[in-house]
């Protein structure tokens, strides 16, 4: 493969010349390879100013009293920072970027199924973040409610709910064409001799993904919408005062959301699977298992919502009940982490910058895994609940889980996407400054929220001093390193294309095209006869 | 799969198997749409048990009957559309759509007349007058505004997609030998059927 000469080279994805020129060519192209960068330019948009965000809470919250920002405005920013790093980054994720890239070239497909409902989504999701920047920027100002738009003070405050909520209600029909997409092309496209089980791992990990996505959304869909009548009609569906029940609406709304978590963790561990596999140059232990496993975390992920609401009223029984089946989650979790470290065990691993990503994941995503318990069990739940504790716990998942897999995935993929290398000493440097920034900032989170710190405030105790400020400078090293990491890819990107057809020693189906890849992917379709991760000589 | 190895080389790609499987997975996700709505009605019925019982006395059961019918219908006309396009014949086909269509129209007349008459009688959302009634009330009115709406919308959506359908069928990109986009336009018109067969017992009859 490597020895292919540029003479024989057919023009990439990138280069290639269709009906429109220029930006149209973007805009208005099927390719799932374009659309799929048209999300990852839009999304690490959308993460860049939701960490800007983040940085002037943290800047805030320094030291005790008034910093920077009064009550209002921090209260406004703790949810605009979430409802953009969740709706508009991290819930289309891994899967919307490098599930539409890779997807239909992992199966030997030449494109989804359905490739204009897929550029459709795009735009379903840019308008979804246009009315969501609306409402942020129009009338009685950005809403005030937290990303998680709780009745009955989403139907009594006076800021710019109802824009916003419908923006997420679009956000999620893009979510729901996304998934029933891939799960159409995933059973329709796969390359002769492709079997469910010779599908490489990321493959079932957007399997699942897909159908929470499907499944899960609607509900907080429709949810959204009786909220927006509730307060443009006055309903009363979530009013207390007409006879409506607002813990109901907390019941519909983490229904979705709770799942949602596992739209955005199951993709990355597809990911980290893929890189664990490749740089540890062994066929990946327990392929099944892992397969399995993301199933039955998209399946028991949706029996779980009760353990955001065991403050809220609910019986002892439901409690109980939730709290087991939360439980029950970490099974299929562990089967990956175990079946990710016995892959490496006895490998002959290749320390490249990837795979530095892949291991910081698991350190984060351990110590998210393992402060989850903490919150999935009842009676120590009551004690940290709405504490800084379930701050950071959400961080070291979400941005430590999700989001590292997110930069891992691109630092694993980058050389196929466009067909350069990245300079790897620098990458890996920003790696070691973001970890350490990460940690010195998530961390001292559990600390404050063990000694009883409540979350969403824009002042505190003086006795909570010293953790705020370390996790105040820690926010400072981790956007330092967040620079370095995306300067050196904006810099690799400029840098003229070599052949680097697979650069990693990769063994999936991405990895025996050119970089970048054609247009169709495949000048001739593969026929598969072996599974995904086999050593064969080639 | 030897159906893409045939296809693939040509640019229209073509996959019936594969367009029904899309629309199946979207009839879930409507479905759970409805299905959270009649979560949110057997709460509030379950707590609020006299009221909406005598709240469902006041809705017109002749009126929901008809309507019944009518898409009941519907769904047949719509079925021997998708039959007379199997057996070739596309006029056939046109006649079928249309009165599928017409009697779609019908319904939305019903449904005005029906939802007028309430209006007129001051029971709206935010009304002064429902206000003023029972929290039971209120939630049932609420309720039967909004999935009676949210069906009607349905409806409509139901009409703009067998009107596509019937202009592809008339220009002859919906032939005998692909007419996917037909069974999908039906497909969807029976989940709209569906839907109002579990609206109408849960509004109207149920006591």
């Amino acid at each position: 493969m490597s020895g292919t000469t540029t003479t024989q080279r057919m023009p990439s994805y990138l280069e290639y010349k269709g009906r429109f020129k220029g930006l149209a060519g973007w805009l208005l192209s099927t390719d799932h390879k374009r659309i799929a960068l048209l999300y990852l330019y839009s999304q690490i948009t959308f993460f860049l100013a939701g960490v800007v965000m983040g940085i002037f809470m943290k800047i805030e919250l320094m030291a005790p009293g008034q910093q920077i920002m009064g009550p209002a405005t921090y209260n406004a920013l703790f949810t605009v920072h979430g409802l953009t790093m969740i709706f508009l980054f991290i819930i289309p994720g891994l899967a919307a970027s490098f599930g539409n890239f890779f997807l239909p070239i992992m199966i030997g497909a030449k494109d989804v199924a359905f490739p204009k409902l897929n550029l459709f989504s795009w735009y379903l999701f840019m308008g979804g973040a246009i009315i969501v920047l609306i409402g942020i920027f129009t009338g009685d100002g950005p809403p005030d409610t937290g990303w998680t738009f709780y009745a009955p003070y989403s139907l009594k405050t006076n800021t710019n709910v109802v824009l916003t909520v419908f923006g997420a209600f679009v956000l999620g029909f893009s979510s729901v064409l996304t998934g029933l997409n891939f799960i159409v092309t995933i059973h329709q496209m796969r390359a002769p001799g492709m079997g469910f089980f010779r599908m490489p791992l990321f493959i079932w990990a957007m399997y699942g993904t897909s159908w929470i996505q499907l499944l899960a959304t609607p509900v907080v869909g429709i949810t959204f919408i009786m909220v927006i009548f509730d307060r443009v009609m006055g309903i009363g569906f979530f009013d207390p005062a007409k006879g409506g029940d607002p813990i109901l609406f907390q019941h519909l709304f983490w229904i979705y959301s709770h799942p949602a978590v596992y739209i955005m963790i199951l993709p990355a561990m597809g990911a980290i699977t893929e890189i664990i596999t490749t740089f540890s140059n062994r066929v990946v232990f327990g392929y099944k298992a892992i397969a399995m496993s993301s199933l039955a975390i998209a399946f028991v992920g949706y029996l779980v919502w009760g353990h955001h609401m065991f403050t809220s009223g609910m019986s002892d029984t439901a409690r109980l009940v939730f709290s087991l089946l939360t439980f029950l989650v970490a099974i299929p979790s562990a089967i990956k982490v175990f079946n990710w470290s016995a892959t490496m065990y006895k490998g002959s691993i290749d320390l490249q910058p990837p795979f530095w990503w892949a291991m910081a994941f698991l350190f984060v995503f351990m110590i998210g895994g393992l402060t989850g318990l903490v919150l999935g069990s009842v009676a120590t739940d009551v004690h940290v609940h709405d504490t800084m504790f379930v701050v950071a716990h959400f961080h070291y998942i979400v941005f430590g889980g999700a989001g590292l897999a997110f930069f891992a995935a691109l630092h694993y993929w980058f050389p196929k996407m466009w067909g350069k290398m990245y300079n790897k000493k620098v990458a890996n440097i920003g790696l070691l400054i973001l970890f350490i920034g990460f940690n010195t900032l998530y961390f001292p989170m559990f600390i404050l929220g063990i000694m009883g710190m409540p979350r969403r405030y824009y002042d505190y105790l003086p006795e909570f001093a010293t953790p705020n400020l370390i996790s105040t400078v820690g926010s400072w090293i981790l956007a330092l390193g967040l620079i370095i990491v995306i300067v050196n890819l904006l810099r690799a990107k400029k840098a003229p294309p070599e052949i680097i057809d697979n650069p990693w020693n990769g063994r999936t189906l991405e990895w025996k095209i050119q970089s970048p890849p054609t247009l169709e992917n495949f000048e001739e379709i593969p026929v598969i006869d072996h599974g995904p991760y086999d050593l064969i000589k080639e | 799969m030897e159906h893409n190895a045939t296809t693939l080389s040509t640019h229209e790609h073509y996959d019936p198997v594969g367009a029904k499987l899309g629309m199946w997975l979207f009839i879930f996700t409507e479905m759970l749409l409805f299905g959270a709505l009649f979560i949110v009605y057997s709460v509030y019925r379950y707590r609020h048990p006299v009221e909406f019982h005598l709240a469902n006395q006041e809705l017109n059961v002749t009126i929901g009957f008809i309507n019944t019918v009518i898409l009941l219908i519907s769904s047949a006309t719509v079925a021997m559309s998708i039959t007379a396009m199997q057996k070739g014949n596309k006029k056939l086909t046109m006649i079928f759509l249309l009165i599928t269509l017409l009697l779609a129209v019908v319904f939305l007349i019903n449904k005005y007349f029906e939802w007028g008459a309430k209006i007129h009688h001051g029971i709206y959302p935010g009304s002064e007058f429902l206000l003023s009634l029972s929290h039971g009330d209120i939630l049932f009115f609420g309720l039967y505004f909004f999935m009676t709406g949210l069906h009607a919308i349905h409806i409509i959506v139901g009409m703009v997609i067998l009107i596509w359908v019937f202009v592809r069928v008339k220009q002859g990109r919906v032939n005998i030998n692909r007419y996917a986009l037909l069974e999908n336009g039906g497909l969807y018109w029976h989940l709209v059927d569906l839907i109002w067969i579990f609206l109408f017992p849960l509004f109207y009859l149920i006591h």
